[in-house]
């Protein structure tokens, strides 16, 4: 039988790396590489996406998109769930930096918060159109707490449809941040509090001049994180309204293009834009955290 | 110590006695400030939950007399969890989602694993290019490279199989990858030395030293991976619509159109949907918070 041990290891060294390589090389190129490439190629093209000719259109696709209110809305779309970003990463800070100093029932209150994300999208797309309901979960508490005039069509409304959609995705994705956060607040060294309430530090300065500076670069990470996720927020309103009554959002469109209407050109087309976007984000956050150090 | 700081010390000594002794009023309002928010930070996590389990075991006609704050007559009532169960075919979901989970993680953990070890351990050539790939390759958000990957699977003659979305999650999530490369930094390169000493092939090193080192990264991947497929929609959505093949995330999404009004049965499967969860996430608490926060710091 065959042994690799009879090989020197410089042999042994070759086929290791061929075989170890192998399928995880093909694999990466099939399906992150190769996809990319063949997006651009389509986005030129006015490809149905079942028949066999297409036919070469050049810059068409990109000038619709940009021209086309039709296409181009969904960037409005966008901006609800960007601010919605500085929203969570406000909370999930305030609550991580409350957890890291002493507290009662610590443990529990990190549990619940942290919960939601592990939860499956489906199973919180369909629990927050319970919650949104006329006379659901929402209304209900606006009632108890007698603010039963503010009651809205919160998924019905085109002008409130994306506040209540990005407030979901604040309550799913919130205690991610949250967990990064503290486990980032409580790698800083205990003495350094102590030293500086010895200084009489408050909490405030604590918080201001301990905790902020150490996990600044963390911060960072989670917004640029949380905008990519931004423009690519495709669950929650595909699952709880389909992109009806304005929540259509970018990922959406495409997804509905290609695979609705046929027009996977076009679609192509939006999704180099949307990859183009987010790349060119996480590139600006490489060279701004590369800078700092 | 100088001087000035310890009569600093001595100084907060004496206020932080004076503090215990009288409980000033700003005090009181910091701790209302900050238990106040907890538990409203609390009561948003878990109020859309409640009220889920609420309606999930209440009667058609309870559900649509009562208010949805209001608890069950009868905590007992299981009509709606077994009408959703049999209906929504979710057996046959889980067992899906089961057989893709346990096949993309082994899978990943073992391609992973592999690449991570040549990656680490070997200087070749274009070795510094692969690295750049895989680490390019995490930019690519997948939602939007949907459009081309779809026809990738449909030329491979994928399209509504298990194969189609097992390979999706082995092929484009390169985060298992990282972590193995970061864990290798902890695992000293004498061992593979004194391995070799003693005649042990690469592979040996591989199966019976590095792997078995590797057991906390493997948690890692297990969880980030583990919620990932067992939450993930979009894959199964778009690439595996038949019905045999449903798993938890499309049988539960195939509620919305015959169900529309029936939100009694439709809560029963969103809790059957997340009871896994629940239960995990008790069980494994500790993983679960190290794992996330390891799994994200590229």
């Amino acid at each position: 039988m065959f042994k690799l041990s009879d090989l020197s290891y410089k042999n042994q060294r070759k086929i290791i790396i061929f075989t170890f390589s192998l399928l995880p090389v093909v694999l990466l190129f099939t399906f992150a590489y190769l996809p990319v490439f063949n997006m651009f190629h389509y986005s030129f093209t006015d490809w149905n996406g079942f028949s066999k000719e297409k036919e070469w259109v050049g810059l068409e696709n990109y000038k619709s998109i940009f021209t086309n209110p039709e296409y181009f809305v969904v960037f409005k779309v966008s901006v609800y769930y960007f601010f919605a970003t500085f929203v969570q990463m406000g909370l999930a800070l305030y609550f991580a930096t409350i957890l890291s100093f002493n507290v009662k029932f610590k443990n529990l209150f990190k549990g619940i918060l942290f919960f939601p994300y592990l939860l499956n999208g489906v199973a919180i797309g369909f629990m927050f159109m319970i919650f949104f309901r006329p006379e659901g979960t929402f209304d209900t508490i606006l009632g108890m707490l007698g603010l039963g005039s503010l009651v809205q069509h919160w998924l019905g409304n085109p002008d409130i449809i994306n506040i209540s959609l990005a407030g979901t995705s604040v309550w799913r994705y919130m205690g991610f941040n949250f967990i990064i956060f503290l486990g980032a607040i409580s790698s800083i060294p205990n003495e350094i509090y102590e030293a500086a309430e010895m200084d009489g530090a408050n909490r405030w300065h604590q918080f201001r001049y301990i905790i902020l500076p150490s996990i600044s670069r963390m911060v960072q990470l989670n917004i640029i994180l949380a905008i990519s996720g931004t423009i690519s927020a495709f669950e929650i309103p595909f699952i709880m309204t389909g992109g009806a009554n304005g929540s259509k959002t970018f990922v959406i469109q495409t997804v509905d293009l290609a695979f609705k209407y046929g027009k996977v050109g076009l679609a192509s087309a939006m999704a180099v834009v949307l990859l183009f976007i987010v790349i060119v984000v996480t590139v600006v956050q490489r060279l701004a955290f590369k800078e700092e150090r | 110590m100088n001087k000035l700081t310890s009569a600093k010390v001595a100084f907060n000594a004496v206020r932080v006695n004076s503090d215990k002794g009288k409980q000033n009023p700003l005090k009181v309002a910091s701790l209302f400030v900050k238990y106040g928010s907890l538990i409203i930070g609390a009561l948003a996590a878990l109020i859309p939950i409640i009220v889920v389990f609420f309606a999930s075991l209440k009667t058609r006609s309870e559900y649509a007399s009562t208010g949805p704050l209001t608890p069950p007559e009868n905590w007992f009532y299981f009509e709606n969890y077994t009408r959703a169960f049999m209906e929504g075919k979710m057996l046959l979901g889980f067992m899906n989602t089961a057989i893709i989970l346990i096949v993309s993680i082994v899978g990943a953990t073992l391609l992973g694993s592999m690449i991570a070890f040549v990656l680490h351990r070997f200087h070749f050539k274009g070795k510094k290019l692969l690295v750049v790939a895989f680490l390019l390759a995490t930019l690519i958000p997948g939602v939007t490279t949907q459009v081309a990957t779809f026809q990738i699977i449909n030329d491979l003659g994928l399209f509504n199989t298990r194969l189609a979305a097992i390979i999706l999650y082995l092929g484009t999530d390169i985060i298992a990858v990282y972590i193995f490369l970061q864990f290798l930094d902890s695992v000293s390169i004498s061992l593979d030395e004194s391995a070799m000493l003693e005649g042990a092939s690469y592979w040996t090193i591989y199966w019976k030293i590095i792997l078995p080192l590797l057991k906390p990264a493997i948690v890692t991947v297990i969880i980030v991976k583990g919620v990932g497929v067992y939450n993930d929609f979009y894959t199964p959505f778009l690439y595996m619509p038949k019905t045999d093949l449903q798993v938890i995330s499309t049988a539960l999404f195939k509620f919305k159109g015959p169900y529309g009004a029936q939100w009694e049965v439709i809560s029963a499967g969103i809790m059957i949907a997340i009871i896994p969860t629940v239960i995990t996430f008790l069980a494994l608490q500790k993983y679960i918070y190290n794992g996330f926060s390891q799994g994200s710091v590229k």
